[in-house]
């Protein structure tokens, strides 16, 4: 969490406990740090919507979120993953009931260095380069002479094994059982992958598409070998053509009711969606946006 | 006790005033700052132990621990405790900042100790103490920023996050302390060594490596071994330095990752009580008890000598 988000939340969170606290409903949003930065922007926008509501925002990863809504601390946890089956037991352990919104979709950009002559990976080759003991360790195995990359290593680019990212990816590319190679290097956020893959031509990363920059190259994606392949794109993952989206997750405890009622549907409408979208992430469907 | 009796004075010694009372909370407070040291020792290990304490009863197999590894603590299906590349990655950085810091701190303690006088003295004493108050975030920032590029051009290494940039870094990082003591130990060998030496026609340079150097051996040892308890125990920097890869080295241009990096990176977001949590807590007894060991043997080898 940068500094910019943090003060938002406290200029978010004082509002909350602004003067006329007694005719305000408060309602709580915790959770994902892929989402925090679009909530923020929701809760900030919502205050013109509806000035007799205001919303709390804080981050802290999928996990805080879910745990929180599990001991019923929050109205609205944000997850980009999910719940696991052991959460959804937990949570109806404890009375909550916990109900899942879809409020958008995020594409995971496949990042190389901008020296990096590939154009486009298949999820096999994504694989081999991925997987434990896969087969692909040299940028000659795929076929590629990367210029600047004298040792022909691939240098493997990860996240720290807690992350959604980490999670989704995984799953999605590795398949239920696999497990990632032996020595990636493992990032702690988005940011510190595309700037380590910015700098490394060796290098190779994933990490979401709104954390793209100019200087950096992102891979077109294929299902088959040597199939037509999809590049990431707000409109390739909102249409999901892109094939390694991951849809963004808000949970309510039980059918929203009220003040929570009416700001998921305004979350969910085209004011709401074109926040998201131009945030950098993918809308549910098709919106037009000025 | 003067023998002239009679002529003592009339003092109540057994008054109670205020300045009595004062005395008394003083002392009190100033045993409570004296033991406060163990207490929080001992309560920071109850502490750890209770918190991994379900992960050593239940998940953990002594095999897989030390032996494998792999650490996947997160996969749903088939989670994987091994720290032994953990234990690897630490070690290897660790080793190489040792061979950086020693030869550093010992010059540096000889220097100052036998030859420097005055002036140049003081300062170079404070400067070297002032080399040890650089926070390590920022060390970990040279890694990431000075040292990463530069040994990318230097080597030809498709990345700089390694065990030669973590390795420096924590040299540099250990290389103060670990000069002070050196410097203590030279200070603590009596001057008639020294001048027993020279009256036997010994140049400088062999009355320190001939007579001093062996006469302080211990204390020097003792300023390695505090060295490497740094070494181990050092989180930020190496977390920043070293590439963050759970890999066993097979050079020094290979990517590690250091057992405190871990339980760092990934304790804040792990959910409290889980498996995952737990087993990072069973890192940090491990670590606990490999640095009390470690302090512990210096601490001991230290105050050897100054009894002798």
């Amino acid at each position: 969490m940068n500094l910019k988000q943090f003060v938002m939340i406290l200029v978010t969170v004082s509002a909350a406990c602004g003067v006329n606290a007694a005719d305000r409903t408060v309602i709580q949003n915790k959770g994902s740090d892929t989402l925090v930065n679009v909530a923020q922007a929701w809760a900030e926008k919502y205050r013109d919507v509806d000035a007799s509501v205001a919303v709390a925002v804080s981050g802290g990863g999928s996990g805080t979120g879910i745990a929180a809504m599990i001991n019923g601390t929050v109205d609205i946890a944000n997850a980009s993953r999910k719940m696991k089956k052991k959460e959804l037991k937990n949570a109806k352990k404890k009375g909550q009931n916990p109900m899942e919104h879809v409020v958008g979709y995020d594409a995971l950009a496949v990042f190389i260095n901008s020296a990096n002559p590939a154009n486009q990976l298949s999820f096999n080759q994504l694989k081999d380069i991925y997987i434990r003991d896969g087969k692909a360790t040299k940028w000659s195995d795929l076929g590629l002479k990367v210029p600047g990359c004298g040792s022909d290593k691939i240098v493997v680019v990860s996240r720290q094994n807690n992350s959604g990212t980490y999670a989704y990816f995984k799953k999605a590319v590795l398949g239920k059982r696999g497990k990632f190679r032996q020595g990636t290097l493992d990032m702690h956020g988005s940011k510190d992958v595309v700037d380590l893959v910015e700098k490394t031509p060796c290098a190779i990363g994933y990490s979401g598409l709104a954390y793209a920059t100019d200087h950096i190259k992102m891979a077109c994606i294929s299902k088959e070998d040597g199939g037509d392949c999809v590049n990431p794109s707000v409109k390739t993952a909102s249409d999901r053509s892109y094939p390694v989206a991951r849809p963004l997750f808000m949970y309510t405890n039980g059918e929203p009711q009220g003040a929570i009622k009416k700001y998921m549907d305004w979350i969910k409408s085209d004011a709401g969606q074109c926040i998201l979208s131009d945030k950098g992430y993918a809308p549910m469907r098709d919106v037009s946006c000025k | 006790m003067s023998s002239v009796a009679g002529k003592t004075p009339n003092i109540d010694f057994d008054r109670r005033n205020l300045d009595w009372y004062i005395d008394k909370l003083v002392q009190f407070l100033v045993f409570i700052g004296g033991i406060s040291a163990i207490v929080f020792v001992i309560g920071i290990f109850i502490f750890i132990t209770i918190e991994g304490f379900g992960f050593l009863l239940e998940g953990f197999s002594f095999k897989e621990f030390f032996l494998s590894p792999y650490w996947e603590p997160s996969d749903e299906d088939a989670p994987e405790f091994g720290i032994l590349a953990l234990v690897a990655g630490t070690a290897s950085v660790t080793g190489l900042a040792m061979l950086v810091a020693i030869p550093f701190s010992l010059g540096a303690a000889i220097y100052v100790g036998e030859f420097a006088t005055g002036k140049t003295r003081e300062y170079l004493k404070i400067l070297v103490e002032l080399l040890a108050a650089i926070p390590s975030v920022v060390w970990g920032f040279i890694g990431l920023s000075i040292m990463n590029p530069l040994i990318i051009d230097l080597f030809d290494v498709p990345v700089g996050l390694n065990v030669l940039n973590a390795g420096v870094i924590l040299g540099l990082m250990a290389a103060p302390i670990m000069t002070s003591i050196a410097e203590d130990a030279l200070k603590a060998v009596p001057d008639r060594y020294r001048e027993a030496a020279e009256a036997l026609g010994a140049t400088r340079w062999q009355v320190i490596f001939k007579t001093v150097i062996p006469a302080a051996k211990n204390g020097l040892l003792g300023a390695v071994l505090l060295g490497v308890g740094r070494g181990f125990g050092e989180t930020m920097a190496v977390l920043m330095a070293t590439g963050h890869a759970v890999n066993i080295p097979g050079s020094v241009f290979d990517s590690v990752r250091a057992l405190t990096a871990t339980i760092a990176a990934e304790l804040g977001e792990t959910a409290v009580g889980s498996e995952h949590y737990q087993a990072l807590f069973t890192i940090g007894i491990f670590l606990f008890l490999i640095t009390f060991v470690i302090n512990l043997t210096a601490d001991l080898i230290v105050r050897g000598i100054r009894k002798q």
